[in-house]
Order: C-alpha cells, then sequence, then structure tokens
C-alpha cells in the first residue's frame, strides 16, 4: 500500500487563545514496501502527522490518499483504513487492558467482526511474530509481564488486524538496551517476512541509519528534508540545529574528514568505518 | 565549600516484600564526597532499588546504609537523610507537584519549613542553576520532558542538599532533553560539588562519570573508572549493555590488531588517536 | 475535550489577577448568593454591571468567555424549557398536553439569565486566579475550621494535585483513546449499554496508569520531605491590601442597590 499526503495542515484548537499550528505543507509519498524513518525534535509534528494517517486526526487542511483513494470522513472507511493501516502509539504496553494476553490481542480482530477461529488463527501468528510464546504466555495477565514483553504484546495486538502497513511511534523508548535490540529485530523480521511497508518514528539516529532505506527529517511542523540516511545525515550542521543528531560513527567521520582525511562521510555503522580505516592504515603501510 | 556527603553500604541486602527472591545481595560500597557515579545495569538488575535505597525510601532487610555517617534505619534521621540526599525520578510528569514551576520548587523547602523570604532566594538560585529563570511563572505540563527534569533537579537543590540521586533521569527524554539534563548534571557536580548518583542506560552518558558501577541479578559486578570499564566490551555486551559506538570500533580495531589505546571513550579523543595512525 | 474553557487559567497582570485569591472567592460567593437574593429582572442591572466591569478590568475577552458558556448550552435550555412549561399562569400557547404560559416564559428566562450570570462568575474567577492561588485561598479560608477536624491541608492538597493532573490525565485520555481506536474501538456509536461496555478498553489502561502516577508521586512527594501540613511554610503568604479593601467597598455598593431593587419593583 501506497500513502500520498497532499498539502497537509493541521491546527489544534482554531479560534481560541491556545491556536496552535502543529503542522504545515505536508508533501510526502510513502511507495508500498518501503521502510522509512521519521525523525525530528520533540514537538516537532510528528505524532500529529502519523495520528493522520489512519484518520485518527482530521486534516484542517490538505489531503491524504491511500493506495489512491482519499481519506474521506466516513466512518465505515474509517474503520477500513484503521485496519489496513497498523498505528502502535508510543509506550503502548499502556493501552493494555484485558484480563489475558490473549484476549487483549484478540481485541483488534474481534473489533473487525471476524470468526472465532479466524481470530485464534491471527492471535497465534501475532505473537509468534513479536517472538512470544502462544502456548506459554496466552493465559496471562499482560500485568504480571515484564515491560518488554508487554510492549510485544501490544504491538501483536495491532499486527494481529494485519495491516498492510505498519507505523511505530519510538517503539523501543524506555527499554534496556537488550529489549531495544530485540524489538529492532523483530520488526526488521516482519519487514522481510511480511512485506510491510513500515514507518519508524525514531529519537535514535544509530537506529534508523542501521534499519531504514528512507528518512524524513520534520522541524517545526514541515518535512524540511527527505532522502537516504546516508544522505540525510551528511548535513551535520543542520540536523544540530535542528534539535537533532547524527550516529556516533558517521559524526566520527565527519570530524576525521575536516582534519583532511581522505576518509568517506557515507558511513553508518561501526562495521563500514572499521573497514574505511582499515583501507587507510593498509594504504598507509604500503606507502 | 562545604564537603559533601558521603554514602556508605555495609554488607547491604534487599528483598521486596512478597518476592521470592533477594532484590540486592551482599552490595558493599562507598560513594566518596563530589564523586560522580554512574551506575547501569540491564533492567531487573537491582539499579533502581539501590538509589532507593541510598535516599531511605527503603530500609535494608540486612546490612545498613549511611548517608553523611546517618543509618536510614533510624527513624528519628529520615528526613535530614532525604534532605541531604535528595532524589530525581525517571517520569518527569509523576515528580512534580504543584501547577506552577517555582511553586514546585518551593515544595521540598516548604515541607522542611524554611521561611518564605528565604525560599523565594533559594528558588531564584536553583533556577539559575538549571537555567530555568524564565520559566518561573510557567505551568509544567507546558513544558519539554528535558525541562520538566530540570525542575525536577532544581526542587532538590532547593533542599540544598549534598548529594544528588537521579535514577535513569533521561529514559523518556529525547535527545535534545538527554543532553540538557546530563549538561546539568554535570554542572551539579562541577560547580556545586555535589556529589552525583546517576542510574543510566545511555553508555553514553555513564561514560561521563568518575567511576562506573555495573550491576546484574541484585549485585554489583563490574566497577572502575569509565576507561575500565568500557574498554571490556565483550563483557558488558553479555550483561545486555550497549558500548558507545567509539568504544565499539575501537575494540573491533584491536581485533584487527591495531594498537588503540584503552582510554578512549570519546569522539574527539578517537579522531586525533585516527588522525595519527592514518 | 480540548474545547472546554471552564476551569482553565488565563495568566496576566490585570487589577482583577493582582486581587488576594480570598476576596476572589468570597467575593464569587456573595456574588452568588446576590443573584438568589434578586426576585425580579431589574434586580439584575447590579450584578450584570458589576461582572460586566469586573470582565473589563480583567482584560479577558468576552468572547471567549462567553464560548464557556457553549458546552451548558444544554443545561441553560433545560432549565428554560422546564420553567417555562411547568409554571401555570396566563396561557401564550397549547403545545399537546403543556401550557406555554406567560408566567412561565417570564420564570424561565430569569432562571436561564441567572444561570448564565452564576457561569460568567465562577468562570471569571477561575480564569483569573491560578488554581494554586485558588487552593491557597480555599486552605486559608477553611484554616479556622481545622479546630473542629476540617482537614483544610489535604483538602488544598488534594485540590493542587487533582488541578495538576487534569492536564496529564486528559492528554493520557486521549492517547489511550486514540490508541484502542487504532485497533477497531468504537466510542461513538450504540445504545447506551454498549457505549458503557466500548468504554472499558479506556479507563482500565486509564485507571492503572492514574494508580501508578500516584505509587510514583507519593514516593516522589516523600523523598521531598513531605510530611503533612504540621510545620509546613509557605512561599507566598497571601496579604490583603488596598486594592482588596476597595474592591469589597465597590462590591458592597452593587449588592446593597441588588437588595434594595427587591423592594423597589
Amino acid at each position: 500500500m501506497s500513502i500520498d499526503i497532499k498539502n497537509l495542515t493541521h491546527v489544534y484548537m482554531p479560534n481560541t487563545p491556545f491556536e496552535s499550528t502543529a503542522i504545515k505543507n505536508i508533501n510526502w509519498t510513502v511507495k508500498n514496501g518501503e521502510f522509512w524513518g521519521l525523525i525530528g525534535h520533540t514537538g516537532s509534528g510528528k505524532s500529529t502527522l502519523i495520528q493522520h494517517l489512519n484518520g485518527l486526526l482530521k486534516p484542517t487542511s490538505g489531503e491524504i490518499l491511500i493506495d489512491g483513494k482519499s481519506l474521506g470522513g466516513k466512518r465505515s472507511s474509517l474503520k477500513a483504513i484503521r485496519q489496513k493501516v497498523g498505528l502502535v502509539f508510543q509506550y503502548p504496553e499502556h493501552q493494555l487492558f484485558e484480563e489475558t494476553v490473549e484476549q487483549d490481542v484478540a481485541f483488534g480482530p474481534k473489533n473487525m467482526g471476524l470468526s472465532q477461529d479466524e481470530i485464534i488463527k491471527r492471535v497465534k501468528e501475532a505473537m509468534e511474530l513479536v517472538g512470544l510464546s502462544y502456548k506459554e504466555v496466552k493465559s496471562k495477565s499482560p500485568f504480571e509481564l515484564s515491560g518488554g514483553q508487554m510492549r510485544r504484546v501490544a504491538i501483536a495486538g495491532v499486527l494481529a488486524m494485519k495491516p498492510q502497513i505498519l507505523i511505530l511511534d519510538e517503539p523501543t523508548a524506555g527499554l534496556d538496551p537488550r529489549g531495544r535490540d530485540e524489538i529492532l529485530e523483530e520488526i526488521v523480521d516482519l519487514k522481510q517476512k511480511q512485506n510491510l511497508t513500515i514507518i519508524l518514528v525514531s529519537h535514535s539516529m544509530e537506529d534508523v541509519a542501521k534499519l531504514v532505506d528512507k528518512l524524513a527529517v520534520m522541524y517545526r511542523g514541515e518535512i524540511v528534508s527527505q532522502g537516504t540516511p546516508r544522505e540525510i545525515f551528511r548535513d551535520y550542521k543542520g540536523l544540530v540545529e535542528k534539535g537533532l543528531g547524527i550516529p556516533q560513527i558517521t559524526e566520527l567521520m565527519i570530524k576525521l574528514k575536516e582534519k583532511g582525511k581522505n576518509v568517506s562521510q557515507d558511513i553508518l555503522t561501526v562495521n563500514e568505518a572499521k573497514a574505511e580505516i582499515m583501507r587507510l592504515v593498509r594504504g598507509k603501510s604500503l606507502a | 565549600m562545604k564537603i559533601a556527603a558521603e554514602i556508605v553500604a555495609l554488607d547491604v541486602h534487599y528483598q521486596y516484600a512478597g518476592g521470592n527472591s533477594l532484590a540486592l545481595e551482599n552490595i558493599n560500597l562507598k560513594i566518596k564526597p563530589g564523586e560522580f557515579v554512574a551506575i547501569i545495569g540491564p533492567n531487573g538488575s537491582g539499579k533502581s532499588t539501590l538509589a532507593k535505597l541510598f535516599n531511605g525510601l527503603f530500609a535494608p532487610t540486612k546490612g545498613d546504609i549511611l548517608v553523611d555517617g546517618l543509618n536510614t534505619k533510624n527513624k528519628d534521621d529520615i528526613w535530614e537523610i532525604r534532605r541531604k540526599a535528595g532524589m530525581v525520578f525517571q517520569n518527569p510528569d509523576n515528580q512534580i507537584v504543584a501547577t506552577i514551576v517555582e511553586e514546585d520548587v518551593a515544595f521540598g523547602p516548604e515541607n522542611l519549613g524554611i521561611p518564605s523570604e528565604q525560599i523565594r532566594r533559594r528558588i531564584k538560585e536553583a533556577l539559575r542553576i538549571v537555567e530555568l529563570t524564565d520559566f518561573a511563572d510557567k505551568a509544567p505540563h507546558l513544558l519539554s520532558g528535558g525541562q520538566k527534569q530540570r525542575v525536577a533537579i532544581a526542587g532538590i537543590l532547593a533542599m540544598k542538599p549534598d548529594c544528588i540521586i537521579l535514577d535513569e533521569p533521561t529514559a523518556m527524554l529525547d535527545p535534545v532533553g538527554r543532553k540538557e539534563v546530563i549538561t546539568t548534571v554535570k554542572k551539579l557536580n562541577q560547580d556545586e560539588g555535589k556529589t552525583i548518583v546517576l542510574i543510566t542506560h545511555f553508555m553514553e552518558e555513564a561514560v561521563q562519570a568518575d567511576r562506573v558501577l555495573v550491576m546484574e541479578k541484585g549485585q554489583v559486578v563490574m566497577e572502575g573508572r569509565p576507561t575500565e570499564i568500557f574498554s571490556q566490551v565483550e563483557k558488558l555486551k553479555k550483561l545486555g549493555l550497549d558500548v558507545p559506538q567509539v568504544t565499539e570500533l575501537a575494540f573491533q580495531l584491536r581485533t584487527a590488531e591495531i594498537p588503540v589505546r584503552y582510554d578512549i571513550l570519546t569522539v574527539e579523543e578517537m579522531v586525533d588517536y585516527l588522525c595519527q595512525l592514518i | 475535550m480540548r474545547e472546554i474553557t471552564i476551569g482553565q487559567f488565563i495568566p496576566g497582570n490585570s487589577v482583577i489577577h493582582r486581587l488576594d485569591p480570598r476576596t476572589k472567592i468570597i467575593i464569587t460567593f456573595a456574588y452568588m448568593i446576590l443573584l438568589f437574593v434578586l426576585n425580579n429582572f431589574y434586580g439584575y442591572i447590579f450584578p450584570v454591571s458589576f461582572i460586566a466591569l469586573a470582565i473589563l478590568l480583567s482584560g479577558i475577552s468576552v468572547r471567549y468567555i462567553l464560548k464557556g458558556l457553549k458546552p451548558l448550552v444544554f443545561i441553560i435550555t433545560l432549565t428554560f424549557l422546564l420553567n417555562s412549561f411547568m409554571i401555570k399562569g396566563r396561557v401564550i400557547y397549547e403545545l399537546g398536553p403543556f401550557d406555554i404560559t406567560y408566567e412561565g416564559l417570564s420564570q424561565g428566562a430569569f432562571m436561564a439569565i441567572r444561570l448564565v450570570l452564576l457561569i460568567v462568575g465562577t468562570s471569571l474567577l477561575t480564569l483569573t486566579t491560578s488554581p494554586i492561588s485558588l487552593t491557597d485561598g480555599i486552605e486559608r479560608l477553611l484554616s479556622p475550621f481545622k479546630k473542629v477536624g476540617v482537614p483544610a491541608h489535604e483538602l488544598a492538597m488534594m485540590m493542587t494535585i487533582a488541578l495538576r493532573f487534569i492536564p496529564t490525565l486528559l492528554e493520557e485520555t486521549d492517547k489511550i483513546m486514540k490508541a484502542q481506536m487504532a485497533r477497531g474501538a468504537d466510542f461513538e456509536s450504540g445504545n447506551l449499554i454498549n457505549r458503557a461496555k466500548n468504554l472499558v478498553p479506556l479507563l482500565v489502561p486509564l485507571f492503572i496508569s492514574a494508580f501508578r502516577r500516584a505509587d510514583d508521586l507519593a514516593m516522589a512527594m516523600e523523598a521531598r520531605c513531605y510530611r503533612g501540613g504540621e510545620n509546613r511554610t509557605r512561599m507566598k503568604e497571601l496579604k490583603m491590601t488596598a486594592l482588596d479593601v476597595s474592591t469589597y467597598a465597590i462590591f458592597m455598593v452593587f449588592a446593597v442597590g441588588a437588595i434594595i431593587s427587591r423592594f423597589m419593583w
């Protein structure tokens, strides 16, 4: 599925002393199967933007096309859209409410009016996708699980609706390094196995550098640049001015370059940096 | 300047009521006055529990915690201990009591029974240190996460503590907020002479401490200067912890037989080193 | 939810903003009593002109204050209609089993005006008084009753915390609601029972979160040496000034006028 956003603007609390423009003139195209990262300082409008993608917020002006069809106001079509565009909020474990994990994951499919067999099948699949054993966990209360597991249950709850586009708002916030790596691996897995279109909202430049194909940078309610991580991270100073950063390793290489060393600046991972440095070391020892 | 307090843990064990295993086991440590100590470790390793023992929110099941010579088990000293060893928590929203920034900063001193005139002076001073003077009359819920956390720090500062314990103060913040808080913490340590205990998941933050404690399963499993700790890349990874990318690169280069020095922790240090190498 | 303006505070430095909160609370109460003392339309001249003067001095736009009435239009209309239909008298129009009477209409209008004035008066209080000084004022006003067991400090602390967490919990409600809507929940259709049932996915997480916050907050307060109202000092000591005295005097003029109006017409 593809998303096409045209001139999207959203104003909160219009005509009050509290009126504020959250996003303005957003133009953005996400093609089927792409893996996007969305970065920007807090309050740059990321949350407002993604809530438009499944109709939770309505544009003040502008248009959103999902697979070429405009997101209109009719409720029936909104429900269908919410099944196709899965949205995992920040700290999604805060939305858990059922007595058992199985019931909680089944909430979405149930709302879709599926048959009991289909619901169970989907719950099983979704739980396995996020690395939870259906047998062991299904009857537990979600509230007795660890933080990382609770988050997986919540993500499974969205996956069980079989969305074609998955939007994750900071899925690793507040987790420890191991929990974070596990969730990120599962997202990559999902991408490959299910061929989903994914939008990952993140504050971690290291994470997006490793994972996504394309990046959109938001600043004060606008998308100010789009491109591959390599393209985006070249503008180190610009990103810092916008309250963002670049991966430490990319920063290192850019600073080496500034010192007059002949290194590539398009480095995103430690392994790439190592290879680049080894190349220069060998070059020097040969000379 | 007054010498900041020291914290001593003697053979400390802690078990939660109803818990079937020890949350902390056999902890012996000493935090020196004016020191900046970072505590790292995976979730559930007992870091937060330890912090709450330092501040007297929990009392050890076995063993003793002494804050500036006062035992946290002694009920009469508990308020003085909490004043001396102030505590900042993870969720900025859940520790701000009042609806106006300066009112919130005043909360601690008000509890201590400080006269009004003096409270005002303390608020001014505390807000100046955390650089929020212009926000004195703002509503906290309109501030950014980093600003809220600095309000919380100011609230502790206004009680004139010797030591500040921060329990994952940056876990819920964005990179800008994290930087704000860490800059403030370093300032408290260097300019104000406060003893700092910083619990964190972010290794870039731990790198800045004088000493790092690594916890696992209720015990302190590694201890040393940041350079000593972060050179042990494999051990840290085994514990499920991160290493900063620069440290990782140093480790990788060493495996390729490039003798990178062990005391390199920051981008600048690495740039200097590599400039000589290549 | 974002549209509700009642109870919101607009910071400012007007005369009204600077009044001692106790003055504002006492006068608001007196003003409310006054509204119930009045027995004819002419009497409204006094509270209307008083509140108009106060609004003028407060610098808050009339439009904004009237917006605060919006969520209550239903109640106001209901008051008007109930009174119009229920009161016997000279019949103007027959509507099925109900008679619309001259007395009914006049009584309905009278009540509706009273309600509007009540709401405008109280919202002016909250719009110009920060929640914290409001609770401070209440605490001070109640403190003489501590001796007879009124927990003035605790009440004020509860109000402060409630006020502090209202925006946080509203935001949280909005977030959970959206998260459940993203999972296909429907909070808007169905009959009453179904709607109540549909609220479970909202209310359970909201309660859990509120309890977690309460836990955290209690611990944070304890860590900051909070141990009740005993020996506690306050940063802001309330002081009555000449401004307060003149406010009482001005109000008295209007109040006396209003009371006299009872006997004039």
